[in-house]
């Protein structure tokens, strides 16, 4: 499964040590302050963020800048949110988006 | 409605230098990004950048960004970072879309008195069976992973395309902890710098040439599992019986880049199809300034070249803008642009720089 990269040969030492709690389909991981949702769920083994809506195939980063937006998850209830450009916030519930997705209830 | 001098869109390369250059001399300038940092690509770029000495070569992007970021604060360059310029309308009025906090967004309209579009371009695709599989990603994707998120897009990687991008990223994943298994090229020559090519070799990594994907084999839970390549015939087109499978968790895609030209586009700035330089790109003249008077283009936008060339076709448009707004006298401005020029000029030299500065020259031309 890839990997955080914690010691690099030119930006030397990389880890990054204060860690944000989010939960994604319902299960616990842990990410880092400041990174954005796609890192996080990479750093997890997690590389499916949606389903597409007519044949339902699955979806990953591609862009990584927030360009192509095949990364789209429902994030805090909020659908199509761009997680290579998101960064993660303690308690933040993000989860796998299929077709356009629905937004949630409760949702200001 | 907000009414600014000089409202400059992109804060990459070109646009913070553009920025900086105006702002120096005075001028009251705008500059908006729509991610959460400015500095562009400039961040994920840890390698040396080519170039004499009057290019500052051998300095990383990273360290040029952090530079330029301190030199637009130093000369009071007013940043919006999360902020989209969503249109450009006509008599240079740019709606932007400005975030407040991670929820709420207002809509702006600013009309400014000059305009630079630096919005950079955007990664080509590729397309093969199982091109859409989790695990398949432009370069750029997992060299941003790497270098900006420090986290490993793939343990065994599949390079595809041999210019600059894919030989330079290749390195990069190395230097990561990846195994990049391979560099494809589907031309009978390797695209990029040679200096490049052997770093990779050197490090163990061979690069086909005449040889292309053709699949990308994987599941729906896993995505990528393996790549299917092939030989190509001198019409590039793969040679039956000649496939061979790769065990790759990812496959990256360096094809090249093309200039995002829409905004231009949008307000009527007229382009062209340059494919020396990636495709359609706002026309300009030696000032960088588009059909479109007050409206000036600089960086990949204006034509897909490297980082260097961006940081000099930003300070060109910078003066010049200055020198349209009355901060700076045109004999001076001519002298510094001249300078400039003949920093561009270097930068545009031998085998790969050629082409392009026979197409800059036939666009600088074509507006004459």
């Amino acid at each position: 499964m890839p990997d955080r990269v914690n010691d690099h040969p030119i930006l030397g030492d990389t880890t990054r040590k204060e860690t944000v709690n989010i939960t994604v389909d319902g299960q616990k991981i842990e990410s880092k302050k400041g990174e954005m949702i796609a890192a996080a769920l990479f750093a997890n083994g997690i590389r499916i963020n949606r389903y597409t809506i007519k044949r339902e195939e699955p979806r990953g980063i591609f862009c990584g800048i927030g360009q192509c937006t095949d990364c789209a998850m429902t994030v805090n209830g909020k659908p199509n949110v761009r997680t290579c450009v998101t960064p993660v916030e303690e308690g933040m519930v993000v989860k796998t988006q299929y077709g356009v997705g629905e937004r949630e209830k409760n949702d200001d | 409605m907000i009414k600014r001098e000089a409202v400059v869109i992109g804060a990459g390369p070109a646009g913070l230098s553009a920025a900086i250059e105006a702002a120096k001399r005075d001028a009251d300038v705008l500059l908006i990004d729509e991610s959460l940092k400015a500095g562009g690509q400039l961040f994920k770029q840890i390698h040396k950048f080519f170039g004499s000495s009057a290019h500052r070569s051998g300095i990383r992007g990273i360290d040029i960004g952090k530079e330029l970021l301190e030199e637009a604060k130093k000369y009071g360059v007013e940043i919006w970072l999360n902020c989209v310029a969503t249109g450009l309308f006509k008599e240079k009025k740019i709606a932007v879309e400005k975030s407040l906090d991670n929820q709420n967004k207002t809509a702006e309209i600013i009309k400014a008195e000059k305009i630079v579009i630096a919005t950079g371009a955007s990664e080509n695709a590729i397309a093969f069976e199982g091109w859409t599989l989790p695990g398949v990603m432009g370069a750029g994707a997992a060299q941003t992973m790497a270098n900006i998120h420090n986290v490993l897009p793939g343990e065994k990687i599949l390079m595809i395309g041999s210019g600059n991008v894919g030989l330079i990223v290749s390195y990069q994943l190395l230097q990561a902890g990846a195994e990049v298994v391979g560099v494809l090229e589907a031309a009978p020559e390797i695209g990029g710098y040679g200096v490049h090519a052997a770093k990779i070799v050197r490090a163990g990594v061979p690069i086909h040439t005449s040889t292309t994907i053709v699949e990308a084999r994987g599941d729906e839970k896993n995505g990528v599992k393996e790549a299917v390549v092939c030989d190509v015939d001198d019409c590039w087109q793969p040679i039956k019986g000649q496939e061979k499978i790769y065990e790759v968790d990812t496959i990256t895609i360096a094809a090249g880049l093309k200039p995002l030209m829409e905004l231009a586009r949008m307000h009527g700035c007229r382009c062209d199809f340059i494919p020396q330089l990636g495709g359609w790109l706002p026309l300009h003249d030696k000032n960088m300034e588009t059909t479109y008077p007050g409206i000036y283009v600089a960086g990949d936008s204006a034509g897909v070249e490297e980082a260097n060339t961006a940081l000099e076709e930003g300070r060109l448009a910078g003066v010049a803008i200055a020198e349209s707004l009355g901060y700076i006298h045109s004999n001076k401005a001519s002298s510094i642009k001249n300078e400039i020029w003949n920093r561009v000029d270097g930068l545009r030299l031998g085998p790969f720089g050629e082409s392009r500065l026979e197409a800059k020259e036939k666009i600088i031309k074509t507006f004459q």
